[in-house]
């Protein structure tokens, strides 16, 4: 996103209007202003105040009685992070659950919208609405109901199950089914938007040169829906760095999931209930850069893979 | 190129099963919030037993003093004001970016990109801690106006403008001795208007939606969104409360649900111009 966007800002066409004219920088200022104020004050400041309290820590002298003391610590609180091994099981926890739930869920979107955009489909309007149902729900309502499908005693599908949904092995995977559950349709619909957009006379063409159903789907609709796959894609990556919803629903039921289950959990356990601030902003700080840093790659990654044209 | 009976027939049956995977909860819940007692128990879970539907409602508003109308009203106070604020700071920043080649504007376009990338709920806690210190906790503003910030819909409403607001119009509006913010206002806003309904709506389910900044900022229980009051109460986990959340439930998500069937035809052709752009 970031990128393709940047390089579109430099071959943008300058409106035909002087650079720089007074009144021109003026009323982008007025525009811009209240946009800025929100986000310097609710956005930018926040992170600043959160690196500047990562730098903290509070010391407690001899048993810990008396006020603690408010001690620079440089990157203690970092390092903290890495060497506990909390955090990185959480993360690795979220790396397992996002390499198999991503995936599944945007392949799923994807077919859902080739299916729906393909002239095999009945009840096409049905469907559609069906699937995007879920993104009505909140997330927290999504996961006590499903919570409730989980328990044994009310459920009607434990007795089907092979397996207890809330076991120590399922639970992960009981939690992407939440997640992909909610948001299936969202991404089916920004794909299917896309499709939408793809000009007739190119299928026309496919059909020319011979191609069926599924080779035109293959090779002419998946690549030119790829930016809509990037930006689904993007969006889960960031979601399931902040999973969060979900196991603190499921904690409540089950002691599968432990209060410091996600990266996310943990840090508010450390901030708050630890009351140790400086540590849990560490926390969240690394776990953002982690998030851009992912999307980033994300993006570079399949920018450098169109580039090679690949599946072209 | 016609396609055959068996593609048709296999292609209906699979949305078919995928239909009935993502009903599932949705009828389980309907189903669930018209029982009562131990019918939850007793009965078939997808099928009806005694409806109660009526009883259960008229519990859930009187049940803690009255408090679940208050949350519901809470909740669409936020979503509305948030949404609205949103909405039009995100277009009138995005209508700038579009329309001013102003110095500086590749290096603000990148920022709120990055932006995009950040989780925000991992801005929670240091909100929490911002809030504390400035004395803003446990107040509607501490979810209004951080709901108001959203980077990805200034990103969209730039697109929008981009696409929709021809610079010949802007440039006649300016021979005609109209000021930018009366261009903006009148001429402008009407062009991007389709695009802002969908913009007010991502917004204001989302806000809806959200549980994770309510319950980050937010102790009173006067004060909450229904997300909040819901967990609390499932947290509670007595058979009492049990058929509250799942009325609760059942009754917080039918007005979303509505918003959308009832708008279908603005969020329909939009998210196209989001999404091909980008």
């Amino acid at each position: 996103m970031v990128t393709i966007q940047l390089e579109a800002e430099e071959t943008r066409a300058a409106p035909p209007r002087k650079r720089g004219r007074p009144t021109s920088n003026r009323a982008a200022l007025i525009f811009l202003l209240p946009f800025s104020v929100l986000f310097v004050v609710f956005f930018l400041v926040p992170i600043g105040y959160a690196v500047n309290e990562s730098f903290y820590t509070e010391k407690r002298s001899g048993l810990g009685f008396g006020t603690p003391e408010r001690v620079f610590a440089g990157l203690d609180n970092f390092a903290k992070v890495f060497a506990d091994g909390g955090f990185a099981e959480g993360v690795g926890r979220l790396l397992l659950f996002g390499v198999v739930q991503v995936p599944v869920m945007l392949g799923l979107a994807l077919v859902l919208a080739l299916l729906l955009d393909s002239a095999s489909a009945r009840f096409k309007s049905f469907f559609r609405l069906t699937y995007f149902l879920p993104y009505a729900v909140p997330g927290v309502i999504a996961a006590i109901v499903w919570s409730f499908l989980y328990t044994p005693e009310i459920s009607p599908l434990t007795d089907v199950l092979p397996f207890d949904p809330l076991g120590d092995g399922a639970v992960m995977w009981s939690m992407a089914n939440i997640v992909t559950w909610t948001w299936v349709g969202f991404n089916m619909l920004v794909i299917y938007a896309a499709l939408q957009s793809i000009p007739s006379s190119l299928y026309e063409a496919a059909e020319l040169d011979g191609a069926g159903g599924w080779k035109t789907a293959w090779y002419v609709k998946v690549p030119l829906v790829r930016p809509s796959l990037v930006l689904t894609g993007v969006f889960s990556i960031i979601g399931t760095l902040q999973l969060f919803n979900e196991p603190m629903v499921l904690s409540r039921i089950t002691s599968s999931v432990g209060k410091d289950y996600t990266p996310l959990m943990r840090a508010l356990q450390v901030a708050l209930d630890s009351n140790d601030r400086g540590q849990g902003t560490a926390i969240a700080l690394t776990l953002a850069v982690l998030a851009a840093g992912l999307s980033y790659f994300f993006i570079r990654l399949s920018a450098w893979l169109t580039t090679r044209g690949v599946n072209r | 190129m016609k396609p055959t009976m068996r593609s048709r027939t296999i292609t209906t049956a699979f949305m078919f099963v995928v239909a009935v995977y993502i009903l599932l909860p949705v009828w389980w819940l309907l189903v669930s919030a018209t029982k009562a007692g131990g019918d939850l128990f007793d009965t078939p879970a997808l099928w009806f037993g005694e409806l109660n539907l009526g009883t259960n409602i008229g519990r859930l508003m009187e049940q803690d003093g009255g408090v679940y109308p208050r949350w519901l009203l809470n909740t669409v106070i936020y979503s509305v004001g948030g949404a609205a604020g949103a909405t039009v700071v995100s277009a009138m920043a995005g209508y700038a970016l579009s329309t001013y080649p102003f110095r500086g504007r590749g290096a603000v376009f990148a920022i709120i990109m990055f932006a995009v990338l950040i989780p925000v709920p991992l801005l929670g806690l240091p909100l929490y801690l911002l809030l504390t210190q400035l004395g803003l906790l446990n107040s509607m503003w501490a979810v209004l106006l951080p709901s108001m910030v959203s980077p990805f819909g200034v990103y969209l409403a730039r697109v929008y403008a981009d696409a929709a607001v021809p610079g010949e119009l802007i440039e006649a509006g300016r021979l005609d001795g109209a000021g930018e913010l009366r261009i903006f206002f009148t001429v402008a806003i009407r062009l991007m208007a389709p695009a802002l309904v969908t913009l007010f709506l991502f917004q204001f389910v989302a806000i809806w939606n959200n549980f994770f900044l309510p319950w980050v900022v937010l102790n009173d229980e006067a004060l909450w969104p229904i997300t909040l009051g819901l967990i609390k109460w499932n947290s509670l986990r007595t058979g009492f409360y049990r058929d509250m959340v799942i009325t609760g439930a059942f009754v917080s998500v039918i007005p979303v649900i509505l918003a959308f069937v009832s708008l279908q035809r603005f969020w329909k052709a939009d998210l196209a111009a989001g999404g091909v752009k980008l």
